[in-house]
């Protein structure tokens, strides 16, 4: 149900765009006025995301801890897994964020009737690392048309994305990667029933709209090609805060736009933003060092407790035909 | 060829619907995981209804022990005597290897004397659930004796010093129940 | 499930499905079933810590008697635990149902039963969040993954909250390090709000308040139960060992878990203690006020918790000692090292740990000031200043369990496998995805051990039973060691229901085994005051 949902949500926001630049010729709400609200929303939307979990303190020290702590000088540490240092915990972050440390702990081989067995996870690993890192590569390669000169890296990045050297223009493999790596995870959401079940149409929805740009984005380059300098003259009319819509963009360039408007619009306020929330994960962010540096609660404040004095008060007599020692005789 | 080549040939089919037929007595939404998941140590439910089945199997086609053939039983037993069955869902495992087995040899069972061994078989089958009510009905004596136990367990010393000073006033009255601490 | 009223032939039987509806697990209401959940609080445990709506009640009753505004004080609750733990803000926020985490939970590995998938729990919490504290719960609802607080919602957090050990198994496998723990800590916080704690948790609570131990033993009690475990080792060594109690000016001041002051197989770990601080002419004491290493307060609130702890450094500093040794227990060691120096530091009236054996300074706890028994004894055998005769325990073939707290909240893994590997000859370890950060749990943590849901913990507690049982058929392994008291006492329990060939004890019961006392007599029984096997034809080996 809410697979249908989202795909019916998804499918709408294509036609909306379709209708509104085709029909009504909305160009300039949906090549300027929607981009430029989605970009907004998209950073004041995030800063108070952080800012709201920022605002939230950490009262304890609650590191997960994945190895041996440093304890005797004696026994090995294991300086990444269970850091006791910043660097350690900088190395840590940076494991999970580029390689996906914990996830890939589901990659588990094993040896049954002799065959050499691999748990079905790595896939969840493999995909979601090469979701984000094509994602990620996709989002930078944009660049090139924000900026004029476009700069050396950017040429770079579209050289080895485009090693294969087929087709014209090349192909770039991390737009095909995306939509393929973005395609596996709905296709497991799916097909695996606890995930299934466990699924909202907050996951199939980010998923269909990540498809649908993918799409559309190679449709363009590969197959129904847009004007590629009228598109650039737009975006760098965004850019410099002179917007100006040339004539004679196809259609599928603004639903393009329109999709990754929605996207940015959508991704403060939904699951999207564990993009943030993962730098200030206090199971991952924090050493393991508790005992050696006090961790400090701000909200810290006095109890009720049950003092000596009154538990002696209680079993003083007992205490002291027990020859147990006393304060008050 | 008779009834035990007929199911020899055909074991590992017969493992796998028996297999697929008890796990359905799971959650839908995790029936898949029981099934899927091979791992003896992620998935210890799973393994060790495979595991148990396909040995029941073989023993009832090559019985070498029965003291094997219960352990088998008491494997799968054990496990399904704490998952909130009743005990006719618990043990029902035994009704559908009957039904796996009919559904399997429905063909040949008119050929010579293949019916006449399916009653056999499935005589054994009805041993074997004798035999599981004993060993379920054990399983849940056994979840009660180990209440009691553990009960005794945390407060030995406290019934030990209990009893050595049964003539003083100072005997300790823990207040109904032993708590653990931990 | 349904129930056939008499055996059907197999064909009918097969078309009977015992399968549950195929509902949404939002509107799936939780059934509570005899076996699986701990009877509610008596009113006088609440009562005597000050916790909210003491009443008379049963969780297996219709109407829970909560106050006319209930709703209100967990909304009220939820709003206030949001600004205060960043770590439950987060978590609300930042889940994406990757399904990493589903088949890590003992409890849904035992039980097959979605919601104790890792993920499902927090969702539980999660959905209302969004209702009432997110715009896109409050605009769509359902659509957006959010529900309504009702009485049933309710009823479920307590089900499933007491379902979950705070084992941190999940948290190890969450690629955002989401650790269900905290959200299970939360919606324990908000079950209290309401007062709807179980007996089995609440008990303990109120009287380590009061008495300073979860068993409520009383100073006497506890003196002369520790003396008695002394009579016992009178009896296996010929030594008598003299521990003191509440002494000032000690050195060091020793905290355990009661639970091995009393219960079984925790005693003999307990006698493995006093046995190794005898021998070393440890200047240490005991204390009857601070009597208690672990912490129920903990499973009720973080406050409780706090309050339960103040006894620890309160007791240090009376009796003026220069550091604190803990002993073996899982859920205290989380606490000592990542809560007690922030609820009740800082420490600065004792000193920074050193062993006055081997001179070794603890750098490691020179905040907290408070060392672990197996980090110190470690170190004496590293420096060698232990006479071991591991073939005391060769009757014994020792596995050794990770226990959750120790593994996932401190990384204290080397440590007890140097001391078993000099205390034992044959030691061998579970399968790697068993152990260490990613042992199972013993199933029944965080105040689940009682006897009422024995089921549940059965059932948690397979996946580990399954892996012991492994090591038991290929090596022969027939004792259980870790360093926890829970874990003493659950597994022991465990183990009878799925492995009964294997016993269970404490890291120092076997060092107590293994200890060569000076001037001790032949050793001819072990702690557990059972005959050596093969002692009579061996000659005088010991005191090498």
């Amino acid at each position: 149900m809410g697979m249908l949902f989202s795909l019916v949500v998804v499918v709408a926001l294509i036609l909306i765009a379709l209708f509104g630049v085709k029909v009504i010729g909305l160009q300039f709400l949906f090549g300027v006025i929607i981009p430029y609200i989605a970009v907004l929303t998209f950073i004041f939307g995030m800063l108070y995301r952080v800012l709201k979990w920022s605002r939230s303190p950490v009262p304890f020290h609650i590191p997960t801890t994945c190895g041996q702590q440093k304890s005797l000088s004696w026994i090995k540490h294991s300086k990444i897994e269970n850091p006791a240092g910043t660097l350690g915990v900088i190395i840590r972050m940076a494991l999970e964020i580029f390689l996906f440390r914990s996830l890939f702990r589901n990659l588990k081989s094993d040896l049954r009737d002799g065959r050499l067995v691999y748990g079905s996870d790595k896939w969840l690993w493999l995909a979601g690392l090469a979701f984000h890192v094509s994602f990620f590569t996709v989002f930078i390669r944009h660049l090139r048309f924000f900026a004029n000169p476009v700069p050396k890296f950017l040429n770079v990045i579209d050289s080895i994305d485009g090693f294969l050297q087929v087709g014209v223009p090349h192909l770039l493999i991390t737009g095909v990667l995306l939509l393929l790596a973005a395609l596996y995870l709905f296709i497991r959401r799916v097909y695996i029933p606890q995930v299934r079940y466990i699924s909202l149409p907050a996951d199939y929805f980010p998923l269909f709209l990540i498809i649908a740009i993918a799409s559309t984005g190679i449709l363009m380059r590969y197959f129904t090609k847009v004007d590629i300098v009228k598109v650039k003259t737009l975006t760098m009319g965004l850019a410099s805060l002179h917007p100006h819509i040339p004539d004679g963009i196809g259609a599928i360039f603004f639903v393009h736009l329109f999709l990754v408007s929605v996207l940015f619009t959508y991704f403060p306020f939904s699951k999207l933003v564990h993009m943030g929330g993962v730098f200030l994960s206090p199971t991952r962010n924090l050493a393991n060092n508790s005992r050696m540096k006090r961790h400090v609660n701000p909200w810290n404040y006095p109890v009720k407790v049950h003092t000596y004095e009154e538990y002696e008060e209680e079993f003083r007599e007992k205490m002291k035909s027990a020859d147990i020692p006393v304060e008050k005789e | 060829m008779n009834l035990k080549e007929l199911l020899s040939n055909r074991k590992e089919t017969i493992i796998n619907k028996w297999f697929d037929l008890i796990i359905d007595s799971y959650p839908p939404d995790t029936a898949h995981f029981l099934r899927t998941q091979k791992n003896q140590f992620t998935n210890p439910v799973g393994h060790t209804i495979h595991n148990a089945i396909e040995g029941i199997l073989d023993e009832l086609l090559e019985p070498s022990d029965s003291a094997k053939l219960t352990s088998h039983l008491d494997s799968i037993i054990r496990i399904r005597a704490i998952q909130g069955f009743t005990p006719s869902v618990a043990l029902n495992f035994l009704f559908l290897l009957k039904k796996v087995v009919r559904d399997e040899i429905q063909a040949e069972a008119g050929m010579n004397g293949v019916a006449e061994e399916l009653l056999g078989f499935e005589s054994q089958v009805d041993g074997l659930l004798k035999e599981s009510f004993d060993i379920y009905m054990a399983c849940r004596e056994k979840l009660y004796e180990l209440s009691a136990n553990e009960a005794r367990n945390m407060t030995y010393r406290l019934l030990e010093s209990a009893n050595l000073l049964k003539d003083s006033s100072e005997t300790f009255h823990p207040e109904g129940d032993g708590f653990d601490s931990g | 499930m349904a129930k056939t009223a008499k055996p059907p032939k197999p064909e009918e039987l097969s078309k009977i499905d015992y399968r549950p509806p195929r509902t949404h697990w939002m509107d799936t209401p939780v059934q509570f079933k005899e076996g699986t959940f701990c009877y509610a609080s008596r009113p006088k445990y609440l009562e005597e810590v000050d916790f909210p709506n003491a009443r008379e009640w049963s969780s297996a009753d219709e109407d829970w008697k909560l106050p006319d505004n209930w709703k209100e004080i967990l909304l009220e609750g939820i709003k206030d635990r949001l600004k205060k733990y960043r770590s439950f803000q987060l978590f609300m926020d930042i889940c994406v149902r990757c399904g990493a985490c589903a088949d890590k939970c003992h409890f849904f590995l035992g039980s097959g039963d979605p919601k104790n998938m890792p993920v499902l729990r927090a969702e539980l919490i999660r959905s209302v969040y969004r209702k009432y504290f997110t715009l896109g719960g409050k605009l769509f609802g359902k659509r957006a993954g959010a529900r309504e607080l009702t009485y049933d919602v309710f009823k479920e957090w307590w089900y499933y909250f007491f379902q979950c050990t705070e084992c941190r198994r999940c948290s190890v496998f969450c690629p955002y390090g989401i650790d269900t723990a905290e959200i299970t800590m939360m919606g324990r916080e908000l079950i209290n709000l309401l007062g709807c704690n179980t007996d089995w948790i609440m008990g303990p609570v109120a009287n380590c308040y009061k008495k300073g131990n979860h068993l409520g033993l009383e100073p006497h009690t506890i003196k002369m139960n520790i003396e008695m475990m002394c009579d016992d080792i009178e009896e296996i060594t010929g030594i008598r060992i003299e521990p003191t109690f509440n002494r000032k000016g000690a050195e060091i001041l020793f905290v355990t878990p009661s639970g091995d002051l009393f219960g079984m197989p925790g005693i003999y770990t307990c006698m493995g203690y006093l046995m190794l601080f005898h021998e070393l002419g440890l200047d240490y004491t005991w204390s009857t006020y601070a009597s208690e290493g672990g912490n129920f307060g903990f499973f009720t609130s973080n406050e409780m918790a706090k309050r339960l702890y103040y006894k620890i450094y309160a007791e240090a500093k009376r009796l003026g000692v220069k550091w604190i040794l803990g002993g073996e227990c899982g859920h205290m060691w989380r606490l000592v090292h990542q809560y007690l120096d922030t609820w009740h530091g800082p420490a600065d009236f004792l000193e920074v740990p050193k062993s006055p054996i081997t001179g070794t300074v603890f750098e490691h706890a020179k905040s907290t000031k408070m060392v672990h028994v197996v980090e110190f004894t470690a170190d004496l055998i590293r420096h060698g200043k232990l006479n071991l005769d591991p073939s005391r325990n060769d009757h014994l073939r020792v596995t050794f369990h990770d226990s959750c707290n120790t593994s996932r909240g401190m990384g204290i893994f080397e440590e007890p496998r140097y001391i078993i590997k000099h205390v034992c000859n044959h030691f061998y370890e579970m399968p790697e995805d068993t152990i260490r950060e990613k042992t199972f749990c013993c199933g029944s943590g965080s105040g689940l051990n009682a006897g009422e849901n024995m089921e549940l913990r059965m059932r948690g507690g397979f996946p580990r039973a399954n892996a012991v049982k492994y090591v038991h058929e290929k090596h022969g392994v027939n004792m259980l060691a870790n360093i926890c008291a829970i874990d003493r006492a659950a597994l022991t329990t465990l183990m009878q229901y799925w492995v009964p060939q294997v016993d269970v004890c404490g890291v120092h019961e076997l060092v107590g085994n293994a200890l060569v006392m000076k001037g001790e007599k032949k050793r001819t029984q072990d702690l557990r005051l059972e005959d050596l096997p093969g002692v009579e034809e061996e000659t005088e080996e010991e005191g090498e």
